[in-house]
């Protein structure tokens, strides 16, 4: 698959996911637990590709500059920085460290 | 007059709403931009995203996966973009009997700008009429927002040529970090991420760049199913 055709067929997907809440039958989601997993699905994917934009390079775990720029970025966030700042500062901190040793 | 009169607070709000919402939204597609080109596709690939795909967990999700783990990961990339989606259909259900009154192509278009922002400021509104401009305002904002910011932050990356020690793979961490801090406020929210981040480092070692991601979601199916950690608020 070259990269033309994911970008094709996840836009597909998605698009399909959006028009499907406007065409199926009203009530299936609207049910408690579907509507709960759903909305929990969302905070395990992006829980899940933390961890390995954080700790992964191919198929190992490494610690790197990476952790300690995402240390920062969660403190950041709590305090209510808005979020293209916090990136902003998560990048300079791990460039900053690799440029540095 | 009396309508009017009465109408007004209600619409400023909306509009408010939506703009603030939009503008501050708009500037995440600079960070999408850059990260979607180090990440190894081209402006126009990017821009495709942005402006049809246009749901920004599911695009940072289909750049993330496939950065990891390349074209081998084609798959994994695909599944998590459209699993990041799902809470959209949730979201085109809810505004269907507010929007969805027009034609086909009205109904596309409401489809299309059916998003975490233009839900949410709908939602937030005290009558239908203000909650049906601030749905088609912000959607509106926020797309063309995103889509010129994505296009900036898509040639600010192709010009700074080595992404890592611009540091920009620590960006992509802080991007996803930034999408989930909202949804945490519930305990059994936290639960899950915690579960689905344990899996995710667990089965870094043993599976195919992009399956822990997929595999991490059945954490979400398990809690939510039997609906474990069900206590309201964090304290």
């Amino acid at each position: 698959m070259t990269t033309w055709h994911v970008i094709l067929i996840a836009t597909a997907a998605t698009l399909a996911l959006k028009l499907g809440g406007y065409v199926v039958p009203a009530g299936f989601l609207e049910r408690e637990r579907p509507a709960r997993i759903a909305d929990l699905l969302t905070v395990a994917l992006l829980s899940a590709l933390i961890v390995v934009q954080t700790l992964g390079a191919g198929q190992a775990i490494v610690l790197d500059a990476r952790v300690p720029a995402v240390i920062v970025a969660a403190a950041l966030y709590a305090l209510r920085v808005p979020f293209v700042i916090v990136v902003i500062a998560a990048a300079a901190v791990a460039a900053g460290i690799r440029a540095f040793t | 007059m009396d309508e009017v009169t009465e109408a007004d607070p209600g619409r400023r709000a909306a509009l408010r709403d939506s703009l603030s919402v939009g503008l501050a939204t708009a500037a995440y597609g600079i960070s999408f931009g850059a990260l979607s080109v180090a990440s190894g596709l081209d402006v126009w690939q990017t821009m495709f995203l942005s402006l049809v795909m246009f749901t920004g967990g599911s695009q940072f999700a289909l750049i993330g996966v496939l950065a990891g783990g390349g074209p081998a990961a084609a798959g994994p990339a695909i599944a998590a973009a459209a699993l990041l989606g799902v809470r959209n259909v949730v979201y085109g259900m809810r505004m269907k009997p507010l929007v969805d009154r027009g034609g086909p192509v009205k109904r596309v278009a409401a489809a299309w700008i059916t998003i975490d922002e233009s839900t949410a400021v709908a939602l937030a509104q005290s009558d239908d009429r203000s909650a049906r401009l601030g749905f088609w305002l912000t959607g509106t904002v926020v797309f063309v927002g995103w889509n010129l910011t994505t296009l900036i932050g898509a040639l600010i990356g192709d010009a700074l040529g080595d992404t890592r020690a611009w540091g920009l793979d620590a960006a992509a961490a802080a991007a996803f970090l930034g999408l989930l801090w909202p949804r945490l406020k519930r305990v059994q929210a936290g639960a899950v991420a915690v579960g689905a981040a344990v899996v995710a480092a667990l089965a870094t070692p043993v599976l195919v760049p992009g399956l822990p991601v997929l595999v991490a979601a059945s954490v979400a199916l398990l809690i939510g199913w039997f609906d474990w950690f069900d206590r309201k608020e964090a304290s």
